[in-house]
This record gives C-alpha cells, sequence and structure tokens, in this order.
C-alpha cells in the first residue's frame, strides 16, 4: 500500500487548473497551423490567424486561453493500491480547484441552477473516479466551458438505425450547432453503454490527443468519414463560412443492451483544454 | 477583404445603417457588458416600469463575463459568450435604443427582425480570442450587478475592438450566407 496526502492532490489539482487554461496543447497548435493551410475562406485563415496569436499570448502573458475557465472537469484513475491519507478526496480535489482558480486569475463558473447566483470559487468540481491496478494516482483535468457543453445530445436510437442512422445524427447535429459552439470544433461521439454512460463516453473521446485515430479500424474509417461531411458542412471557423468546421472527429464505444443502441455528440471548441499529470 | 470600418460609440441610426453583414470593423469608445443575468434584471426592470442603472441609448452591450484582472491588466481574458441565450431580451433593449451587440452564434428570427425595426446591428467577435481581445480593452469598471461577480454589468473603454457584421439593418445574415457559399 502506498500512502498518498490528499495535499499532494489539491496541489497537482490547482496546477492542472491553472496550466490548463493556459496552455494550448502542441496538438491544438499543430492542428490550428494545419487548418489554416488548409482554409479557403479569407475570413476562415484570419480566424486561425486569431486563435494562433490568442495561444501565444495566453502563454506568454500568462492568461486564460478563453474567459470561460469552465467547470472543472476532473478525472482520476486511482491505483487500488494507493492509500489516500490527511483529508477527504473529494474535498481535496475541491480545495485544488478553489486555488487554482484564485491563483489563475481564472473565471469562476459555477452557479445555482434557480437562483444563478455564483459559487464564487468554481466549486464544485465534476468528479470522475475509476479505480485501476497500481499503486498512482493519474489526474486529467479537462476546464468545459458552457458554449460547447450546451451543443451536447445523447440518443437513444434504435438498433435498426445502424451505423448509417449515428452518422447521420451526427452530422445533423454538427449542422444545428452552427456558430454557437465556437468552430473550429472537436467532435467527440459516444456509442454504446446506457443513458448516462454513453454520454461520458462522448466526453472522454474529446481527451484523445488529436491526430490520433480509434485503434478499431471501423471506427477510425467511421471518424474519417464524419470529419470530411462535417466540414461539407460549410460552417467553417466562427460559423462565418469555410471548409474547417471540425479539427477532429473521436469515436469511442462500448456494448450496449440488446434493445438499445445508446449515442451522444460532446462538442470541444477549438480552445481544447485537457491536462494530466501522475502522483 | 475590404478594409475594416472604424465606428464610435454611441451609435446613431445613421451608423449602423451603413453596416453590411461581412463587414469588419474596428470599434473605439465605450461599449456595455452584460450577460445572462444582467439582461435578466434589466428586463425586468422595464417590465416594472423602473430606469436601469445604465442609459442604453445609442449603446453597444457586449455579450461577455470577462476572467478577473492581474495586477497591472485592465481586465481579464474576455471573448464573447453564446448571444441565443440573450434572445429573450434583445428585442425590448433595441425598443429603448441599443444600437449594437456583440456575441458569438446565432440570432432568432424575432431578434433579426427587431434589428430591422428598430435600426440596430449584431456583431460577432471571435470566440475563444479572449486573450487578444482583451487588449483593445483600456479601462473596465463596474457600473452595476457586482454582486453578479463575472456577469456584472461593466463599462469598457476599447480602442480598435475587432468583430464582424453578421446582421445588418436589412436582415441579412452572414452565418447563412457564409455556409451557403462554402457549403458542398
Amino acid at each position: 500500500m502506498r500512502e498518498v496526502n490528499a495535499k499532494q492532490i489539491t496541489e497537482v489539482v490547482r496546477k492542472l487548473c491553472i496550466d490548463s487554461n493556459l496552455y494550448l496543447g502542441e496538438d491544438v497548435l499543430k492542428a490550428l497551423d494545419e487548418g489554416e493551410k488548409k482554409e479557403e475562406s479569407p475570413v476562415g485563415k484570419e480566424v486561425f490567424q486569431q486563435l494562433k496569436e490568442n495561444a501565444r499570448i495566453a502563454r506568454e502573458e500568462q492568461v486564460a486561453i478563453c474567459q470561460d475557465t469552465g467547470l472543472a472537469v476532473v478525472f482520476v484513475e486511482l491505483g487500488q493500491e494507493v492509500h489516500v491519507v490527511g483529508a477527504d478526496f473529494n474535498a481535496a480535489i475541491n480545495e485544488g480547484v478553489r486555488q487554482g482558480y484564485k491563483d489563475g486569475y481564472l473565471r469562476k463558473s459555477s452557479c445555482h441552477p434557480f437562483a444563478r447566483t455564483n459559487t464564487k470559487d468554481n466549486t464544485p468540481a465534476i468528479i470522475h473516479l475509476s479505480m485501476v491496478p497500481g499503486e498512482k494516482v493519474k489526474i486529467t483535468l479537462a476546464p468545459k466551458g458552457g458554449g460547447s457543453e450546451n451543443m451536447s445530445m445523447v440518443a437513444m436510437l434504435s438498433p435498426s438505425e445502424g451505423i448509417e442512422g449515428v452518422k447521420n445524427r451526427v452530422v445533423e447535429w454538427v449542422k444545428q450547432s452552427g456558430s454557437n459552439p465556437c468552430p473550429p470544433i472537436v467532435v467527440g461521439v459516444g456509442v454504446g453503454g446506457t443513458f448516462e454512460e454513453v454520454a461520458l463516453t462522448a466526453k472522454k473521446a474529446l481527451l484523445r490527443p488529436l491526430g490520433q485515430k480509434n485503434p478499431d479500424p471501423q471506427l477510425a474509417a467511421m471518424e474519417e468519414e464524419l470529419l470530411t461531411r462535417v466540414n461539407n458542412l460549410g460552417i467553417g471557423p466562427q460559423g462565418l463560412g469555410g471548409r474547417i468546421t471540425a479539427l477532429a472527429v473521436h469515436v469511442e464505444m462500448i456494448p450496449c443492451h440488446i434493445a438499445s443502441f445508446p449515442m451522444a455528440v460532446n462538442i470541444n471548441c477549438h480552445a481544447h483544454r485537457h491536462k494530466e499529470a501522475v502522483i | 477583404m475590404s478594409e475594416p470600418i472604424r465606428l464610435k460609440t454611441p451609435l446613431k441610426d445613421a451608423d449602423v445603417e451603413k453596416l453590411k453583414a461581412g463587414d469588419k470593423v474596428l470599434i473605439t469608445g465605450v461599449i456595455y457588458t452584460g450577460r445572462d443575468a444582467a439582461h435578466k434584471r434589466l428586463f425586468d426592470l422595464l417590465k416594472e416600469g423602473k430606469p436601469l442603472p445604465v442609459d442604453l441609448k445609442g449603446q453597444i452591450i457586449y455579450y461577455v463575463g470577462p476572467a478577473p484582472a492581474k495586477p497591472g491588466h485592465a481586465i481579464g481574458s474576455a471573448g464573447p459568450t453564446t448571444s441565443g441565450r440573450m434572445d429573450a431580451y434583445s428585442p425590448r433593449l433595441m425598443e429603448i435604443g441599443l444600437k449594437g451587440m456583440i456575441g458569438k452564434g446565432m440570432r432568432k428570427k424575432e431578434v433579426i427582425e427587431a434589428m430591422k425595426k428598430y435600426k440596430a446591428v449584431y456583431l460577432a467577435a471571435t470566440g475563444g480570442a479572449a486573450a487578444l481581445i482583451a487588449k483593445s480593452v483600456k479601462k473596465a469598471d463596474i457600473v452595476a450587478y457586482e454582486d453578479l461577480g463575472p456577469e456584472a454589468i461593466n463599462r469598457l473603454e476599447v480602442v480598435d475592438f475587432p468583430a464582424i457584421v453578421v446582421n445588418d439593418t436589412k436582415g441579412n445574415d452572414l452565418y447563412q450566407q457564409g455556409m451557403a457559399k462554402y457549403a458542398r
């Protein structure tokens, strides 16, 4: 049994909140470069240049890439040989979020759903915990902005609709979302599981690095076809018209009930933020 | 691309009527921030026939909830939020003289109709380019609803704030035009 102090978890979460919101990943910067080259619309090209310049300013001046620094979505893979000591595990994560959003000058966006009063420290975090073999703790911080999160969907299809049914709904959904989720977007698609698991599967699809295909050849082909179809919609950067609506489409699939065929779409904006650390 | 049109606030009917969907603009002067919660309060005050904390005649509202300013900065990162959530309130504000709205994302038909009726425009700023946009904000002061935190109404002094006209006073829509041009 390895002991990990809750203070260490707090410190790691604090740093991940700040780093994920200030420094855009290399995979995203590369995708923006490639997108700018492929984009045919002059306004669209200009948007790509603005986004690259924005990422540079954020990095150099250490300010948030986007003012919407999101709800703090935290994925934890907790090794089963780890014993967390010193404080409540969930409280340790929330304390990290509290400190990170304060010290990083990040916006606090968490509020009471009815009264809309702000909790003022961006807690509670959204925590997804899974237990894994080993004696390490892997923490992934994926701040999620409201604009793109609002363009999410879950549908319980009939199995008779098949793979084409899923593909058509993804394309139709991106079309409806239009300029709202801040294109160029990353599209996460979940297929299978149950109502709640398919939504989480779509969200996890967004954590995969850009440029990496699904190892399943059928799903890799589906991702490629969907990217082409989504980009053929013409929505373009910021919805102002153009070739590049999405930087990538990621599909993840898990088995489902013989009566069910769940699917979900979770969209990320171009500020495709996530950072991880291992304790 | 044509050269950007320079706009100075407050705006008159003639200033907005010359703008066409697709025009790039650079805004200089005072603009006000406002998003969901502030809009609801303004809307409710008008419903009760009470005065607003800011005079919106000829003004522009920027849909933004900025990040906190670091020491030495006028404002934190400050990109646009999704405008559609303000659709329920915007026509009423245009009715009392609001001339411009800055945000990102699509507006409802009723809002586009109100822009034609009351002579106002909807401008898009680049969503997510929040650190870049913040550079054009020289001063920020809270003028109402401090309790709303990032949703408080700020008076911003901006110089060459970059935006693009999405909906003009003739009912044109750049989102639809742009998509039609590049769809295949």
